[in-house]
């Protein structure tokens, strides 16, 4: 039995039979990490040791029958822009790379309560920005099914991780399908929750009224049962709602028959690829075999939302990188004379060339004379946005698209051309600017042996329906038994 | 102002830190004077993943602020970034209220230079964090960044352009102050720098309808300094346009050593704030419930203290003015007169003696050291005859010295009147013995002469003894 | 749609406190150009009596009520600093 190629839920029902240890979970999990993380570079910063001496704590504690959460014990990896108390976090930019943070993130508050154990930081584009994890200052994460090829990003060291077995499961943040697109393209489960669900306290902010935290998993049930542990309201996040707590394991039960999926069909359209254009089909022949009522209609917001989101999310984030000025914490240039120097000269240096040019947009749709016909249009674009998909879902319970237009691409082909790069967002960012939850599952491979992925996408706060409809699929299709990464290349 | 062809236009931002036991956005403690960075938390150094949650007894208080300055109170209101770097501003935005403030279209009543009510315009009042302090590193060089009044909340007051002499900001700022201090939402502390303004002048020619260019000077925290600049930067500006120059827009700050006003920032730094709405903070919205709550437990303003006072005391309207244009004033009359029942003499002595010493001092009422106890005993004294008014003059002054209770400082000083009859007839005796010719005037019809001899007595027993007693020991001894 | 012109972007570039070198000022323009003429797609969008969507959370009076807490870890909140002196943040003298 290979420990690592086990889900959680797997994991859980051998710790409770006491055919493991966790000692033994995190042992073998530290073994491959040293076997394949050369390989995979997904980590920014490994807690190896500190994590089999609090495996031993755990072991020990339930040995003397001490009450324990039933995953305690389980390790987990964390993206690197999740505030850890006493262990760096880097956002993977020079601007971070020795900020140690003198507070732990509610997510990561909530992780402890459990016990699990944080096996690591893993990589990610330079605050979240990017879609390949290339924009990471201190390595290149390379995709498990091709190594020449990327995880996807941002949360790509979350990804990549899981796929190769490096963490059972982990933690990703999704402000435009940073969560979706690198699960898609390491073939695992991604969940972006509905916003306001998971509280934002701790996470670094890329976009504050798009970004959330969700579960990158092996498998759907896996991700229901992160989701059970992170999502709730929190007092230090006024925009995480308050609101009765749900167990989201107890909604999976393997029947989609009823149920009306909506196949927008922009999102089949110019620009996707045909291999990817044909998985999707046929998962689509796959949910009208299980007895869902599928229907094709027309949800023309996809171009307006990617050019909101881009509007949006930079104007947010030129104002929330403010802070990073070389004074209270984060990189300081040697090289100054004066104040404005000092701010001028760290953040130059500090930040990496897509987080400047961000920044630089965010300046200038919120500067004065361009406002109105950026800012301000795009927030009413948004409601438009919004009033689509609530119309879309008077009709139907979930929709289907494809996560991302291709499979993963190879390193250092699209990083030159930001505006291509911002295209492979089509899919995912018109989720973040509705607000909605989304999911993206494996359902199948290319040619080339590279996992596709499958977006799902619920109503507000309907998670149960769209992680029912995923594990339906994934029970049916049993997409881990059939491929596996190769880490060819 | 030299010039009588132009007359001047002001407006004022008044920053107020409100008195709060906590920031606005985290739970830090406001407490004023603490050691450096000992107030703060993730939230207030603007760590990175932090949030901000907000006070809701900011959202109160500038309600408050507002119902008691006629404002509109918005059932619809946000909160903005408002973004530029500094040092002091750790988040590199401060969270404003750019275009749905709390409260707008407000206004007060003061009196112009002639005595005549003038109602300035309120354009609105809006909710907003301070930012850090700087300090002058005197040793090591550079400046030291303290962030313990990062956070502190703020209420800024923005009015019309609709004064027009020093004379008036004066006045506007002493009622706003005095209506802020009423409903206790700020303690006004200008030299803790919990009450400041940035004042905006502008000149004209009289008679002209548009506004001419205005400047704006920052962060003035003393009622003497704003006097003086506004007479400075007026006759500047005049000097400017006689010579056919212009005025530039630009910021000043005022230099108290030299007593003139200098640009603060080049015009290449030019600020572009690029507000937008604060997507870490819900909307604010407020119903008629929650606003007609708060406009019910205001408590009573100077207006209708002064009306109270004026009836129930007796006391003259400009006596029940002055009393009321300080709440701390008002209330030490009220609790003094409680104890003692002595409306008049305790107004008499607040008006008189303790006003002259805080002017002396420059100081505000709020600086009076005493309690009220203390005057109510002194009154309490006074009127039993243990002690004489001049002593009581003393007695004042030693409060402030020195307070406790009035009996044991007249104790510790030996200033007990004198009213026993044979040490009052010792002290006449001798006063007349040494002033024959005194005497002999008032026997000649003079009577002006008794009352110098009445001061000599005074001055023998160092104002101790009783003056009934001894004017009427005189009439006595003389008509014999 | 507007051109962004050199001095534009320079002047942008000051209010976020960036430094763009003279050889990088071509890319960022053209970048920056590209993403506007893409970002420009919103204003074909009919939004005709469309209110503007502020935040995703449309809930509204979310407070904290006014308690002290102090927080604990105070010496871990200058730890990052690369300057501080007397337990305050240093930095280049600032004329106040």
């Amino acid at each position: 039995m290979d420990i690592t190629n086990l889900t959680v839920h797997e994991l859980q029902e051998k710790l409770a039979k006491q055919e493991l240890t966790s000692e033994e979970i995190v042992q073998a999990y530290v073994n491959r990490i040293n076997a394949k993380e050369k390989d995979v570079k997904a980590f920014v910063t490994t807690l190896c040791d500190e994590a089999l001496k609090e495996a031993k704590e755990i072991d020990e504690k339930r040995k003397n029958g001490e009450k324990l959460s039933s995953l305690a014990g389980i390790p987990i990896g964390i993206k690197d822009n999740m505030c850890t108390k006493g262990v760096k976090t880097t956002c993977s930019s020079r601007m971070l790379e020795n900020f140690v943070a003198p507070y732990n993130a509610t997510v990561v508050e909530k992780l402890n309560e459990e016990n699990l154990i944080d096996l690591g930081k893993l990589n990610m584009d330079e605050f979240a920005m990017g879609a390949s994890t290339e924009y990471s200052y201190f390595k290149k994460t390379c995709n498990p099914w091709n190594l020449k090829t990327v995880p996807g990003g941002s949360s790509g060291g979350s990804a990549a991780a899981v796929a190769a077995n490096l963490v059972p499961w982990a933690l990703g943040s999704d402000t435009g399908g940073s969560i979706r697109q690198p699960s898609s393209f390491c073939g695992v489960v991604g969940l972006k929750p509905t916003y306001g669900l998971v509280s934002r306290y701790g996470l670094v902010a890329f976009a504050s009224s798009l970004d959330q935290i969700g579960p990158i998993t092996k498998d759907v049930r896996d991700s229901a049962m992160l989701l059970n542990i992170i999502a709730g309201h929190d007092e230090r996040d006024t925009t995480s709602y308050n609101m009765q707590k749900k167990d989201y394991t107890k909604t999976l039960n393997g029947n989609v028959k009823g149920l009306k999926i909506g196949i927008p069909k922009e999102y089949f359209g110019e620009g996707i690829n045909e291999e990817v254009k044909a998985k999707l089909e046929e998962a689509i022949e796959t949910y009208k075999k299980l007895g869902a009522e599928v229907e094709e209609f027309s949800l023309d917001i996809a171009q307006y939302a990617l050019a909101t989101y881009y509007i949006i999310a930079c104007a947010e984030a030129s104002s929330n990188l403010g802070r990073f000025d070389g004074i209270r914490y984060g990189y300081r240039t040697e090289n100054y004379t004066n104040l404005k120097e000092l701010y001028k000269n760290s953040r130059s240096e500090g930040f990496g060339p897509e987080v400047k040019r961000r920044i630089i947009l965010g300046t200038y749709v919120l500067s004065s004379g361009y406002y109105d016909a950026y800012y301000k249009k795009a927030q009413q674009v948004r409601t438009l946005v919004k009033k689509e998909f609530d119309k879309a879902f008077e009709k139907y319970d979930v929709l289907l698209t494809p996560t991302s237009p291709t499979v993963a691409f190879e390193m250092g082909t699209r990083s030159e051309n930001p505006l291509e790069m911002y295209l492979a967002d089509i899919c995912t960012v018109s989720v973040n600017i509705a607000g909605l939850p989304g999911i993206s599952i494996p359902c199948g491979v290319n040619g080339d042996n590279m996992p596709i992925g499958m977006q799902l996408i619920g109503n507000k706060f309907e998670e149960e329906k769209i992680l029912n409809a995923a594990y339906t699929f994934e029970q049916e299709y049993k997409f881990r038994e059939k491929y596996q990464p190769e880490f060819k290349g | 102002m030299v010039n009588t062809d132009y007359e001047a236009v002001m407006g004022l931002e008044v920053h107020a830190e409100l008195a709060t036991k906590t920031k606005i956005f985290c739970s830090c403690s406001t407490k004023f004077g603490a050691e450096p960075n000992t107030q703060v938390c993730p939230i207030c150094m603007a760590m990175p993943g932090t949030l901000p949650v907000l006070n809701e007894k900011v959202v109160e208080y500038a309600v408050k602020a507002g119902l008691a300055t006629n404002c509109t109170i918005s059932k619809d209101s946000k909160n903005d970034r408002k973004n530029y770097f500094y040092p002091d501003t750790p988040r590199a935005y401060q969270i404003s209220q750019y275009d749905k403030p709390l409260c707008e279209h407000g206004y007060i009543e003061i009196e112009d230079d002639e005595g005549n009510p003038k109602k300035i315009g309120i354009t609105r009042i809006h909710i907003e964090d301070d930012a850090g302090k700087l300090n002058h590193n005197e040793f090591g060089g550079g400046s030291l960044v303290d962030l313990n009044r990062a956070g502190v909340p703020l209420i800024e007051i923005v009015s019309e352009p609709d004064l027009r002499t020093a004379g008036e900001v004066d006045r506007y700022l002493k009622k706003l102050k005095s209506i802020l201090e009423y409903i206790e939402v700020s303690d006004c502390k200008m030299q803790e720098g919990s009450f400041r303004a940035d004042v905006n002048v502008s000149v004209r020619k009289k008679g002209e309808t548009k506004f001419g260019t205005r400047t704006e000077t920052k962060n003035m925290s003393s009622f003497r300094a704003i006097t003086r600049e506004i007479e400075y930067e007026t006759n500047r500006q005049i000097e400017i346009l006689e010579n056919g120059g212009k005025v530039e827009q630009e910021t000043l700050r005022w230099d108290e050593v030299s007593g003139k006003t200098f640009s603060m920032r080049n015009k290449e730094d030019a600020q572009d704030y690029r507000y937008f709405p604060e997507p870490d903070l819900v909307a604010i919205r407020l119903s008629d419930e929650y606003i007609e709550n708060i406009r019910k437990n205001l408590p009573e303003m100077p207006e209708s203290r002064k009306a109270r006072y004026m009836s129930e005391f007796k006391l003259s309207e400009k006596d029940a003015r002055l009393l009321t244009a300080s709440k701390y004033l008002s209330n030490m009359f009220e609790d003094a007169e409680k104890i003692c029942g002595n409306a008049k003499a305790v107004a008499n002595w607040l008006l008189s003696d303790v006003s002259r010493i805080l002017n002396e001092k420059e100081e505000e009422p709020d600086a009076i050291p005493f309690k009220a106890e203390h005057l109510a005993k002194l009154v309490e004294l006074i009127d039993k005859g243990t002690i004489s008014s001049a002593i009581g003059k003393k007695v004042v002054e030693e409060l402030f010295e020195n307070p406790k209770d009035p009996e044991e400082i007249i104790k510790e000083k030996g200033w007990l009147q004198i009213s026993d009859e044979g040490a009052i007839k010792e002290v006449v005796d001798k006063i007349i013995a040494n002033n024959p010719q005194s005497v002999a005037d008032y026997k000649a019809g003079k009577d002006r002469a008794l009352g110098f001899l009445v001061g000599q007595a005074m001055k023998e027993t160092k104002g101790k003894a009783n003056p009934q007693m001894l004017n009427k020991m005189f009439l006595e001894i003389l008509s014999k | 749609m507007a051109k962004v012109s050199k001095e534009e972007l320079l002047h942008i570039a000051n209010l976020a406190d960036l430094n763009i070198k003279e050889d990088e000022i071509d890319n960022y323009l053209k970048n920056l150009q590209d993403i506007l003429n893409f970002a420009n797609i919103v204003n074909n969008a009919n939004t005709d009596g469309l209110g503007e969507t502020i935040g995703e959370n449309d809930q509204c009076n979310v407070f904290r009520k006014d308690e002290v807490k102090e927080f604990k870890d105070n010496e871990l909140l200058l730890a990052n600093a690369k300057e501080q002196e007397r337990n305050m943040f240093k930095i280049p003298k600032v004329i106040q």
